[in-house]
């Protein structure tokens, strides 16, 4: 993935309340802005903004039916945003685990050394 | 800045002072974080971090030994980073007695600067369980469009 592309991804899943209307898109299928507007504490207009950041990022498309413009979820960018935060999530388990190794051989060392002296 | 950015957390059996330094000491942050770490861990202190052959600008954000370590990187930008344009990484250290330590981690992207505080606070509420289950659920969904 491209800087860039990682960038608009985190941009778009980085806010809570989008996340929320993503996660309504993803649980429902295909689904209307005012219908959103229904399931959310903020307002239509909240929810069209977000509905255009998703549909930039590549998140979701949009299609028209009669009157109505129903969303859906893109799948393949969703994977790549899954991906993204996995292997995000997986590095700092990584490192994280690092920093216990390390501070737990110089705690032990510390320990050691005030044994000997006493 | 919950709710935006991923999050981790570990139980480290040494006090909070040992792990401090483990983690904000540039030639220990070496062996876990960047190859190369050139860092004054001082607020507002501007610092290099490398990754072989690529690196990029980093700067201190919060500095309250033993408990609050935050700093800002955009790897591999280039630019100068501040909020909007870069990845804010904050660690909290919590003892857990005298010899144990929680350490939470988070890395995020763009904060919130429009939101107002209640707003902001239910939020932070949902997203206590929220962005585990939220990944959980995304990889599930993602799993099941590829298949049907």
């Amino acid at each position: 993935m491209t800087a860039q592309a990682d960038d608009e991804l985190w941009s778009a899943i980085g806010d809570p309340s989008r996340r929320r209307v993503l996660d309504l898109v993803v649980s429902n299928g295909e689904v209307s802005a005012s219908w959103l507007a229904g399931q959310v504490p903020f307002s239509r207009q909240a929810v069209s903004k977000h509905l255009v950041v998703l549909e930039q990022a590549g998140l979701i498309s949009r299609r028209k039916q009669g009157r109505e413009v129903l969303y859906r979820v893109e799948a393949d960018r969703l994977d790549q945003a899954t991906r993204a935060i996995a292997d995000l999530a997986a590095e700092w388990d990584r490192r994280l685990g690092a920093i216990k190794r390390l501070a737990e051989a110089a705690h032990a060392e510390a320990k050691k050394q005030r044994n000997l002296q006493q | 800045m919950a709710g935006l950015g991923i999050e981790r957390e570990i139980l480290i059996e040494a006090p909070a002072e040992v792990v401090w330094r483990t983690i904000t000491e540039p030639d220990q942050m070496t062996q876990w974080f960047a190859d190369r770490v050139d860092l004054i861990v001082e607020p507002g202190a501007h610092g290099y971090m490398g990754f072989g052959d690529q690196g990029g600008p980093v700067v201190v954000e919060t500095v309250d030994p033993p408990t609050r370590f935050s700093f800002r990187w955009n790897h591999p930008g280039g630019q100068e980073p501040v909020a909007g344009n870069s990845m804010l990484v904050e660690f909290a250290l919590t003892p857990v007695g005298d010899e144990r330590t929680h350490v939470r981690v988070s890395e995020g992207g763009h904060e919130l600067r429009d939101w107002p505080d209640a707003e902001k606070q239910r939020y932070a509420d949902e997203h206590r369980e929220g962005w585990g289950d939220f990944l959980d659920r995304l990889a599930s969904v993602s799993a099941e469009l590829r298949s049907g």
